[in-house]
């Protein structure tokens, strides 16, 4: 069995194990699994207002799975992209707010704000690692507080309209929203973010596997010795990555806060969208094509599941321990390596 | 004629390749019985089916006459089979002691009786002279005092045979004298013993018989009283080798690298290099010959821009390189074929096309407006494995998949055709076969001849006399001799590495 095709039915195997396990834990708990599953399926895909829905949610997924994704294949574990992806949704409501420019100039400069402190947020760990050897994980997570109640703050002292937790309304210049992907969908929340999404992992791919800086930035994250040895400098490739990465994590928070919401509110924990990219990008292996499918994967899930007590009396936490499953058995992948390891053995003879 | 281990007619198979092909293999009680083989001969996948690891497909094992079926190494352990890893198996943090009985304590009411295992090792080690402290710690003592613990560890789990695996290739040439002592006491007392190595010398010295195999099929056996290296050396090529590597005269001219006074910090805050000076000069080669340890690899570091160096002067064609970027260094003209190509010389996942252009990738025609050209990249790939016989799949194969020999035949490909002003050789042939370690010294050579200055670090003392022009003697981070190699002798060379100075060492002149 080649490698090519060991890797992609890893996580199918992943996907399907873990439904097979929801399924047993449905019919332990006196559940019916078919009605659940067809609640889940009707509630993704039944009329086209979900589907809309399903493409609105696993946008930021996307963009929030690159941004693990990309930090990883330069060797950092990003955990950071739930931070950088608020800083990056306040940021961009921020200039959609204060600014009233014509749209050509106003959305991508909102767009631009929330790339630019996602960035940011992402520059310091990144700098830390690369100066004194700072471990990015615990910075990141760190930073990941901080920016929680720092954008609280701001949103309440500096930004928030009359009732004291909620931002105002960006200016229609500045917001994704579009009144024809919404028409086709039912009237859903769709906006056009899913087309930045998309070039997103198009240009992920392209940087890094196409372009000489992603020679170096692969080359470092494989092995930071050979990196050094062949002349190129371990530094700056973490700091870029960590900038880079950053960036789509900010963007991840501008596809809520110019797409999604249009405005941004006080939180009272994490959205879950970072953490969320973390489990999309283990799922799609860190490329970006797998990222893509992963991505839309937890959005149908998660979407779906909405449906499920509704239709099929299921609490919807339920979608909540499959998506866990799958991500189990992705990070025990090893395991099914070996079973189709031996499998493949078993053909030959 | 009594066997203690017949293994006959093995064959072991790998989905479809055949690792292992009718191999015969018959120790006799009290020898020292070599395995000979190149690189991926088989010679490791058939001592693995002697210790249970693999299974053979055809073929049968014998212990004292009797057949068994080795089915995992607690069994062949059962059998009196012990094995002497190449690379240790030892808990860095415990005494000699308590890493032997690690796995066979003795206790007395569920406590460890230390001191009556102590005594147990203590009088193991006297009776085959192996001089081993049992209370001292590991990472206190030598590599060669850790291989003897090794080798007290199968001693006392009662093995009758010891397998030694490539046991020289840590040690130094005084401790490999020491080992072949020891294996000539533990024969004396009884043992038996398969020695699997390279190095015809060593077999030549203490080897009674030497099984050959070569690409998987068992050549033959062979008594080492009858044969001489050169045989040894084609039965297990399979070609007559030029050991004394054809060379003309030296032409030295000006000087390329100068190193003035340098020192270095090593990772604990030694100056482990310590005002080292030292020329190279073009169309020679410069061998330096030192115990490991002594500074060896920290000068190197120095010279290509690996390691900050604290002062001195390093100068390549009068314009100093000190504590520069590797690139800028690169750039000047320096090539480097590091002594660790898994840590510094490959990527290893990438494919071995994309390691040729490792320090070029960024220039024209590899690249083009930071965008990689992969046609103008594989093409220069295919050029240097095929002028570099460089034996892969394809120029897409991950360097990963590779053999040791390949992977160095693609690193010092890639330097050599940089055709760099400076080549420096860090133990360029280190777990090589012959005609691989051929083929390199005759690259460096011709390196030489076309006027380029070339820097090789060695700790093969025949290495270094072989194909170095001048040799210098590194001691405690200074270059404490330079001799020719006409004029001197591996006792005068071993002196010097051991820290004796030229009067004492020998009547041998300067350069």
């Amino acid at each position: 069995m080649s490698k090519r095709l060991t890797g992609i039915l890893t996580p199918i195997i992943a996907v399907l194990l873990g439904i097979i396990v929801g399924t047993i834990i449905m019919l332990a708990s006196g559940y019916n699994p078919v009605d659940a599953y067809t609640a889940l399926w009707n509630g993704a895909f039944g009329e086209t207002y979900y589907v809309g829905e399903v493409i609105r949610q696993f946008t930021p997924y996307i963009l929030a799975g690159l941004a693990v994704a990309f930090a990883f294949r330069v060797g950092l574990f990003n955990i950071g992209v739930e931070g950088q992806f608020i800083v990056g949704w306040l940021a961009s409501v921020w200039v959609g707010v204060a600014f009233d420019l014509p749209r050509v100039i106003h959305l991508p400069l909102a767009i631009l704000a929330a790339m630019v402190a996602g960035a940011l947020w992402a520059f310091i760990p990144g700098f830390l690692k690369a100066r004194f050897r700072v471990h990015e994980v615990i910075v990141t997570i760190m930073m990941n507080y901080v920016a929680l109640h720092t954008t609280n703050y701001i949103i309440r002292n500096v930004l928030a309209a009359k009732s004291g937790d909620k931002t105002e309304q960006i200016h229609e210049s500045a917001s994704l929203r579009s009144e024809f992907l919404q028409s086709i969908t039912d009237y859903s929340r769709l906006h056009w973010g899913i087309i930045i999404a998309i070039v997103c992992c198009i240009i992920m791919w392209f940087l890094l596997e196409r372009t000489t800086r992603g020679f170096e930035l692969r080359a470092v994250g494989f092995n930071q010795h050979a990196a050094h040895y062949a002349g190129m400098s371990v530094n700056k490739n973490i700091i870029l990555s960590m900038l880079i990465s950053g960036a789509f994590a900010g963007l991840a928070g501008a596809m809520e806060g110019l797409g999604t919401f249009g405005y941004a509110a006080v939180k009272g924990g994490f959205t879950g969208v970072g953490f969320e990219g973390i489990a999309v990008a283990l799922l799609g292996a860190n490329t970006s094509l797998g990222v893509f499918f992963s991505a839309i994967l937890f959005g149908i899930l998660e979407v779906g599941a909405l449906n499920m007590p509704l239709e099929a009396g299921v609490p919807n936490e339920l979608v909540s321990i499959i998506i866990a499953l799958i991500v189990f058995f992705v990070a025990s992948s090893y395991i099914i390596r070996i079973f189709l390891d031996r499998f493949s053995k078993k053909e030959v003879k | 004629m009594e066997y203690v281990i017949e293994m006959l007619n093995i064959r072991k198979e790998f989905g479809g390749f055949v690792a292992n092909d009718n191999i015969t293999l018959q120790l006799k009680k009290g020898e020292i019985h070599a395995l000979l083989g190149e690189n991926g001969a088989g010679k490791s996948t058939l001592m693995n089916v002697l210790f249970g690891l693999y299974q053979p497909e055809q073929g049968e094992i014998r212990v004292k006459g009797n057949q068994v079926n080795i089915t995992n190494p607690n069994i062949a352990n059962e059998l009196g089979i012990g094995m002497v890893h190449q690379h240790f198996m030892l808990v860095d943090t415990f005494t000699v002691t308590e890493n032997i009985i690690l796995g066979r304590e003795v206790t007395t009411a569920g406590r460890i009786d230390i001191k009556k295992a102590e005594q147990e090792v203590r009088q193991i080690s006297e009776r085959y002279g192996l001089a081993v402290d049992p209370q001292a710690k590991i990472s206190d003592i030598t590599v060669g005092m850790q291989q003897r613990v090794e080798i007290l560890k199968t001693l006392y789990r009662g093995a009758e045979i010891l397998i030694f695996d490539e046991p020289s290739a840590v040690l130094t040439p005084q401790e490999i004298k020491e080992l072949m002592q020891i294996m000539k006491t533990l024969i004396k007392e009884g043992k038996s013993i398969i020695l699997i190595t390279h190095k015809l010398k060593e077999i030549m010295e203490v080897a009674d018989r030497c099984t050959v195999i070569r690409k998987g099929k068992g050549i033959g056996t062979v008594n080492v009283s009858e044969t001489n290296p050169n045989e040894l050396a084609s039965l297990m090529v399979g070609r007559e080798v030029v050991f004394k590597t054809e060379k003309k005269e030296a032409e030295p001219k000006q000087n390329v690298l100068e190193v003035n006074d340098l020192v270095v910090k090593d990772t604990r805050g030694v100056s482990i290099v310590n005002g080292l000076t030292l020329d190279v000069r073009a169309g020679e080669i410069v061998g330096i010959a030192g115990i490991d340890g002594n500074g060896q690899s920290e000068l190197i570091e120095a010279i290509t821009g690996l390691r900050k160096s604290e002062s001195g002067s390093v100068k390549l064609n009068g314009k100093e390189l000190l504590n520069m970027t590797p690139r800028k260094i690169t750039e000047s003209g320096v090539g480097h074929i590091p002594q660790d190509r898994h840590k510094h010389g490959l990527v290893l996942n990438y494919p071995i096309g994309e390691n040729i252009v490792l320090q070029n990738y960024y220039k024209k025609p590899y690249s083009k407006n930071g965008v990689l050209n992969f046609r103008e990249i594989y093409k220069q790939a295919k050029k240097i494995i095929s002028e570099f016989d460089v034996r892969t799949p394809s120029e897409y194969t991950l360097a990963r998949a590779l053999s040791g020999g390949n992977q160095q035949k693609a690193i010092i490909g890639r330097e050599v055709d940089r055709n760099p002003d400076l080549l420096i050789a860090a133990q360029p042939t280190r777990g090589l076969d012959v005609g691989a370690i051929e083929f390199i010294h005759k690259r460096l050579i011709e390196q030489r001849d076309n006027g380029k200055a070339v820097l090789l670090l060695s700790f093969e003392l025949d290495e270094i006399m072989n194909v170095s022009d001048r040799i210098a003697v590194i001691y405690e981070g200074k270059i404490v001799a330079v001799v020719n190699p006409k004029d001197t002798t591996e006792q005068e060379l071993g002196l010097l590495m051991a820290g004796s100075n030229r009067k004492e060492a020998g009547e041998g002149t300067h350069v």
